[in-house]
């Protein structure tokens, strides 16, 4: 018998005003496993990151984690699990540790670990960002400062199952490259597993370990 | 109360004069090329044959004695401010006239119950004179903060949009998700009854107050009438308030905690 994978997802479907996007599509995640989503734009690949985490309803297919279904962790407990990061970050008035803070509070959340200034601290430093930084008013932040806080918000979550929508569209290249490397070390950690988009094709070739192309159906 | 035997009446000649007021707005408007000339004298004589036909059916109302034809008319207006409240809106979802009629229904019956088998205490409890008018003033601002509140909640969602779905994707419920903009909706909703109550007596003279003083009773009695009504109005638009952005919101996500905007049309 083959080992239950960290996440599953078979059979989905999805069309959009009544074109049909994917058909029949199977993905399969194990631990570390970091899988590109290759599509030209408009072929869905938000949708699919959406629908992973199900922020949409799912038209047709069955999702699993750790072999169980979305209804037997309930919905919220399930993003917290399989958390997606949007490609328009936005933050909520207050500083940056505000934000960061806040997500703790969610209840699917309590009991996971807490705010961890210290560990978010050694990442920004990572990124070529002072501790000051927490500091900053969010709604001041540029588009790539913006972009790292909504990914370091996701990422202190510890969810098993990282979705990044294009998490590196608003960065200059070397931060791109930290970005990276934060990735695939935090990714190392057991249990732990990302799909990415990216508009990139060399970003995709030199970090994700797997591709799934969506096809025209 | 008898208002007919102490209020003045008007004569029809001298109702004819107040006409010629509305002419300065018609004035003003041509001269200034406003465009409500005609808008204005439409509303103007809309205004007077509703009073009028009102008149008529309050008379004939005023001497029944059936508690089920009151409730009934009763029902018949505030079916018309659920229906009103919704209209005023800019933006509609699946469900929101019902949303709208319960909530309004709802508060404005417990809201005028209470006041009337409790502080009021009219003899009969369904008195005609008593219940509607006050239903009538209850209903009239539960409008303004049902449409106020469902304008708002729509509004909030759709604007803080990425901010509700963020938190949704990080494992936010939809209650946890949502809390911020459903505050907004009830507090804006909130606003205008809290405002017109700061200023009572000193800005504006009430209407009821205004009309039972004309119709020649002690101020200090029509005081506590107002006092009493303004409560009701209050407590009225909040319970309506609240209802409608707790079932909007109910409408607008999905037990599986998804934001549902695709609901939302127009």
């Amino acid at each position: 018998m083959q080992p239950i994978p960290l996440f599953s997802a078979t059979g989905l479907c999805r069309s959009l005003a009544g074109r049909l996007l994917w058909r029949d599509l199977d993905l399969t995640l194990r631990p570390g496993e970091r899988l590109g989503l290759v599509a030209p734009s408009g072929r869905g690949k938000t949708l699919l990151l959406r629908a992973l985490a199900l922020l949409d309803p799912l038209q047709r297919g069955v999702l699993r984690l750790r072999g169980r279904q979305p209804e037997s962790w309930g919905l919220p407990a399930w993003r917290a699990r399989v958390s997606y990061v949007s490609q328009r970050p936005v933050a909520h008035s207050g500083t940056v540790e505000d934000n960061l803070r806040s997500v703790w509070g969610f209840a699917s959340q309590r009991g996971r670990g807490g705010w961890h200034p210290a560990r978010v601290c050694r990442w920004l430093e990572r990124l070529g960002r002072p501790p000051a930084f927490l500091g900053y008013p969010a709604e001041r932040l540029s588009g790539g400062e913006l972009q790292l806080l909504s990914l370091l918000r996701a990422l202190q979550l510890d969810p098993d199952v990282l979705l990044l929508d294009e998490p590196c569209a608003s960065l200059d290249a070397s931060t791109t490259l930290a970005v990276e490397t934060l990735l695939r070390e935090w990714l190392a950690a057991d249990g732990r597993a990302c799909v990415l988009t990216s508009h990139d094709p060399e970003q995709i070739g030199r970090f994700t370990t797997a591709r799934l192309e969506l096809n025209r159906p | 109360m008898t208002p007919s035997a102490a209020a003045l009446p008007i004569s029809n000649g001298r109702l004819a004069l107040a006409a010629l007021l509305i002419l300065v707005n018609v004035a003003l408007s041509a001269g200034l090329r406003l465009g409500l000339g005609r808008t204005l004298v439409v509303a103007a004589l809309r205004m007077v044959v509703q009073l009028l036909l009102v008149g008529f059916a309050l008379e004939w109302l005023f001497v029944q004695r059936n508690a089920g034809l009151i409730l009934l008319v009763g029902l018949a207006m505030a079916t018309i401010a659920g229906v009103a409240a919704v209209n005023r809106t800019r933006r509609r979802f699946g469900g929101i006239y019902l949303d709208s009629l319960l909530s309004v229904m709802s508060s404005s019956a417990l809201v005028t119950g209470l006041a009337l088998t409790g502080i009021i205490r009219s003899d009969p409890w369904f008195a005609p004179q008593v219940l509607i008018p006050l239903l009538g003033m209850v209903l009239g601002n539960s409008l303004n903060g049902i449409s106020l509140g469902l304008d708002r909640l729509m509004e909030g969602l759709e604007s803080r949009r990425d901010l509700v779905e963020t938190a949704l994707a990080l494992g936010a419920s939809r209650w946890e998700a949502c809390r911020e903009v459903i505050r907004e909706a009830i507090r804006v909703a909130m606003i205008p009854t809290i405002n017109s109550m700061m200023v009572m007596g000193l800005v504006s003279l009430p209407g009821m107050m205004t009309g039972q003083i004309l119709a020649g009773a002690a101020p200090t009695v029509a005081v506590r009438y107002q006092i009493v009504i303004v409560f009701m109005i209050t407590s009225g638009t909040a319970l309506g308030v609240f209802g409608v952005v707790l079932l909007g919101w109910l409408r607008l996500t999905s037990r599986d905690h998804q934001l549902r905007l695709d609901r939302l049309r127009g």
